[in-house]
């Protein structure tokens, strides 16, 4: 019995021991293994992104799309007309941010969201707006359109911080949605 | 301690004329040679002035900064807070060239569809200041 507890002990430390060597390694062991279930999108970490873009608006985590079209939105040609207006930077902030962005970008992360939004487009398909991403779409189709684009606290589903309320934090389960001018959504 | 008062007083003052130096560096960024003569009452009337949009619409400065430059604004398409710009309730304002250079960049291209001139930034500046 004793002998049999101090097996058990030894493979459970091993477990563990692999498990957090495989959570260093942010592989897909690791995720499927992961104690903590990485569910929502990776939160933003970097201060120099979050300073220069919520500067303006929502600081949309790299995980909501993949590479290509972090490379199309933030070069430096595509920032002077940045969906109408001039997001222009400086060669070195513009090439930390887009560093930033595409090695974090969706089709690398193993949060749910960005999973799920890989799996939901086609591999040529690169849009530049996450509101263009069919899995973005599918998850907001039932919410009537007098909620979000007619909606004046709302306005468009692009702000995502209006109803998400954990949306900084990467959170955007229904648990946390709260409709201006309406209230808790659950559908 | 009476070691340390001669390095507390340098650093005191090293940071009040850093303070006082930063509206003048600006300045003097946009007029290295010292031709022009910048004024408030220009960048007032350019500050304030309206243009037409592509789509026929005005906006000015105070678009997104509002009337009151002592009170905060709010970006004109996201909606997102901007901090109040009269440095007289944000201190953070006008002390980091790199910033004044960015956003005068970005801004000047929205209100008037182009980069304004040295001249204009420097006006502009005057009359922020006094605020």
């Amino acid at each position: 019995m004793k002998k049999n507890s101090v097996v058990f002990m030894l493979m459970m430390s091993v477990t563990l021991g692999g498990v957090s060597v495989l959570h260093a390694d942010e592989g897909f062991a690791s995720w499927l293994f992961s104690v903590e279930r990485k569910k929502g999108v990776e939160p933003v970490t970097d201060a120099i992104y979050n300073e220069e873009c919520s500067a303006c608006h929502f600081p949309y985590q790299p995980g909501w799309l993949p590479e290509a079209s972090w490379q199309k939105l933030i070069a430096a040609s595509a920032l002077e007309d940045h969906f109408g207006e001039s997001a222009e930077l400086d060669e070195q902030t513009q090439q930390h941010i887009i560093n930033f962005l595409t090695a974090n970008s969706a089709d690398k992360s193993y949060y749910k969201r960005s999973k799920k939004i890989m799996a939901s487009l086609n591999k040529d398909q690169a849009p530049i707006r996450i509101t263009k991403v069919p899995y973005i779409i599918k998850k907001h189709d039932e919410i009537p359109e007098k909620l979000i684009s007619k909606n004046e606290k709302v306005k468009s589903l692009s702000y995502c911080e209006k109803c998400h309320k954990k949306a900084e934090k990467g959170i955007f389960d229904d648990d946390s949605v709260f409709i201006p001018g309406h209230g808790y959504w659950s559908d | 301690m009476k070691k340390y008062i001669g390095l507390i007083v340098i650093i005191g003052l090293g940071c009040v004329s850093y303070a006082q130096a930063n509206m003048d560096d600006l300045y003097k960024y946009y007029n290295p040679q010292g031709e022009l003569t910048f004024g408030a009452e220009r960048g007032k009337t350019l500050w304030h002035k309206k243009h037409l949009d592509k789509k026929g619409k005005e906006r000015a400065c105070t678009t997104c900064h509002g009337e009151d430059l002592r009170k905060s604004g709010k970006h004109a398409k996201t909606g997102k807070v901007i901090d109040p710009l009269a440095a007289s309730v944000n201190k953070e304002r006008f002390t980091d060239l790199k910033k004044v250079k960015k956003w005068f960049k970005r801004n000047c291209k929205w209100v008037l569809g182009r980069e304004c001139t040295d001249q204009e930034k420097g006006d502009i500046l005057k009359y922020l200041s006094q605020l």
